[in-house]
């Protein structure tokens, strides 16, 4: 009796096994199909768009035709603004978190709480932000420079959360030596722990690159709308986010350039992707290499 | 952690630039703290006379956004936002628990790591070219069946792919951290794979799952450009999934070039009530987490 009960039950798994199998591998496919679908779409689309006279020649008729030389320049301004901006600072917060304050003072938990809730603010209120104080309070206007500073604003959390992760990893043996040795506080970090994470903070920093060139939502009122080449960072200057966005809701006919530009965005976040394996890779047989 | 208070005791040279770089890094820290306070103080100082002047209750009960006839109805907006994104998280976990499930004890191949790195990749994809492929594909699609292709349905649609790759992340590392003799042990009882999955690993994960929904939904409902392009931005209770609606985070970037005077004022209340809306959503993580980590203590 037991036994045909037993038998009975295992068929009955066996079939629910099978079936759980094939659900999971059906729904596994299309969601790897979905995921692929945007990213096909755009090379497909964008490849003929491409050429070396797309990069480097000024955009005509509101993007319609030409290239996107201007708006590549001010993307690489308003990017370059918020690294030179955002990376002191988070180096500066992390050092202070890894290397200055005991891990549970009440500093070092006021320091991470308020990047934590940064963290989680919206790009949106970054925009609202920077529009009220760095173009207006601080009398920036719609510029290349204020767009780049509430950028650096925006990626600071990222940055600084991963380079304390990056100094996390150092021993604490290395900074107990320095200071066995007779070093300061400044010695022992230039000296010892900085070129140990070194890599780490390049890894980090093309992790905010990474994300302060997809951001859009921030840069529509803060950086400008003009597709002129800037001559100045005090310039307006569109970012290339904000053309593909431009191209594709306010330009009737621009959404081959808005391909094009999609697949230049895709290609340079590649490359970066490229650079951040090289670079973790670089710094994971560093570490092997003791 | 005690490595940590071991470096705490350790006592440094005390030198001259010890003290100088001491300040350097303490004003630069001071200053990346201050970032959140100014964003607050900015939100706050923006919105409150004009909040004042017109009363809480009007952003509430007016009778619809008017804001050039002094009707600041933000209802809607909040409905649709809420909507949107509760939405894009239905159809966005279910696959992202399925899809790590497979990448954790289905994927057995060559191509194990591959997947994972796929996903790592869509993660850094950003928004304006979801919002651009689902104007050029999803909307000309939906356009065959509706009369509005730019919908709600349209925006959840998209918005689901885009929170996909951060609950797909955080849920595989949280399938990944059930421990291993608990694996072996089912395994060694007989107990089949789809048993194992459905009795041991997902509620032992069931807390990273979890967070990494709240991290999802937080990640959509602050998402603009994705929302601004596809959800068609009528001012409206949606009353079916096929109607155009207009979210917070769109509202606010629609409308914020031109805005002056209370207009402007009515934004940045948008903006505060954006930051509201996160900030609860940020507390019930907390909240959460706290919860579950007293109770394995």
């Amino acid at each position: 009796m037991s036994t045909t009960t037993f038998a009975h039950n295992t068929k009955k798994h066996n079939a629910n096994d099978w079936l759980a199998t094939t659900v999971i591998y059906i729904f596994s496919a299309l969601v790897l199909i979905a995921l692929a679908l945007p990213i096909g779409e755009i090379i497909i689309n964008g490849y003929d768009k491409l050429s070396f006279d797309f990069i480097t020649q000024l955009p005509e008729d509101s993007g319609r035709s030409g290239g996107i030389s201007s708006i590549l320049a001010s993307t690489a301004l308003i990017v370059l603004i918020a690294m030179i901006t955002a990376t002191p600072l988070a180096l500066c917060t992390a050092i202070m978190l890894t290397e200055y304050l005991p891990e549970h003072s009440l500093r070092s938990s006021i320091i991470r709480g308020s990047l934590d809730v940064l963290a989680g603010v919206p790009s949106v209120v970054f925009g609202l932000f920077g529009l009220a104080f760095f173009c207006q309070t601080l009398e920036l206007g719609y510029s290349i420079l204020a767009g780049g500073l509430t950028l650096s604003c925006m990626i600071l959390p990222t940055l600084s959360r991963s380079i304390t992760s990056a100094l996390h990893t150092v021993g604490d043996e290395y900074r107990i030596s320095g200071a066995a040795l007779c070093l300061s506080r400044l010695s022992t970090l230039w000296h010892v722990t900085l070129p140990v994470v070194l890599p780490g903070i390049a890894v980090s920093v093309l992790l905010g690159l990474t994300r302060a060139i997809a951001e859009t939502a921030l840069l529509l009122f803060t950086s400008g709308y003009s597709d002129k080449m800037p001559s100045s960072i005090t310039d307006s200057g569109r970012s290339i986010s904000v053309h593909i966005y431009e191209l594709a809701t306010n330009v009737p006919g621009g959404q081959q350039s808005a391909y094009g530009s999609a697949l230049v965005l895709l290609l340079s976040l590649l490359l970066l992707s490229v650079l951040l394996h090289l670079t973790t890779h670089k710094l994971q047989r560093r570490m092997i290499r003791g | 952690m005690h490595t940590r208070s071991n470096n705490d005791k350790a006592i440094y040279r005390k030198t001259i630039t010890d003290r100088i770089f001491w300040s350097v890094i303490a004003v630069g820290a001071v200053i990346a703290s201050l970032i959140m306070v100014l964003i607050v103080i900015f939100l706050v100082v923006e919105s409150y006379d004009f909040i004042d002047r017109v009363g809480v209750l009007h952003f509430v009960t007016d009778d619809g956004w008017w804001p050039l006839d002094q009707l600041y109805n933000l209802t809607p907006m909040l409905v649709a936002s809420l909507g949107v994104s509760f939405g894009a998280l239905a159809i966005a976990s279910p696959l992202a628990i399925i899809f790590s499930v497979y990448c954790v004890f289905y994927n057995k191949g060559w191509w194990q790591g591959f997947f994972e790195r796929i996903v790592d990749v869509t993660a850094a994809i950003p928004t304006v070219i979801y919002g651009f492929w689902g104007l050029m594909v999803v909307v000309p699609i939906m356009n065959k069946f509706t009369s509005h292709g730019v919908n709600l349905f349209s925006g959840m649609l998209v918005l689901a792919m885009m929170i996909f790759p951060t609950i797909a992340m955080l849920t595989t590392s949280a399938l990944k951290s059930v421990p291993f003799n608990q694996i072996q042990g089912a395994t060694a009882l007989g107990v089949r794979r789809s048993s194992l999955i459905k009795k041991i690993a997902l509620p032992h994960a069931k807390p990273g799952i979890v967070m990494a929904m709240i991290l999802g939904i937080t990640r959509a409902i602050g998402e603009t450009m994705v929302v601004l392009m596809l959800c068609g931005n009528v001012v409206q209770f949606p009353s079916s999934l096929f109607d155009p609606t207009r979210t917070l985070t769109a509202n606010i970037a629609l409308e914020m070039p031109y805005a002056m005077g209370d207009h402007r004022s009515s934004l940045f209340v948008t903006g505060l009530m954006v930051l509201i809306v996160v900030s609860i959503l940020v507390i019930i993580s907390e909240v959460y987490a706290n919860r579950k980590r007293t109770m394995n203590h």
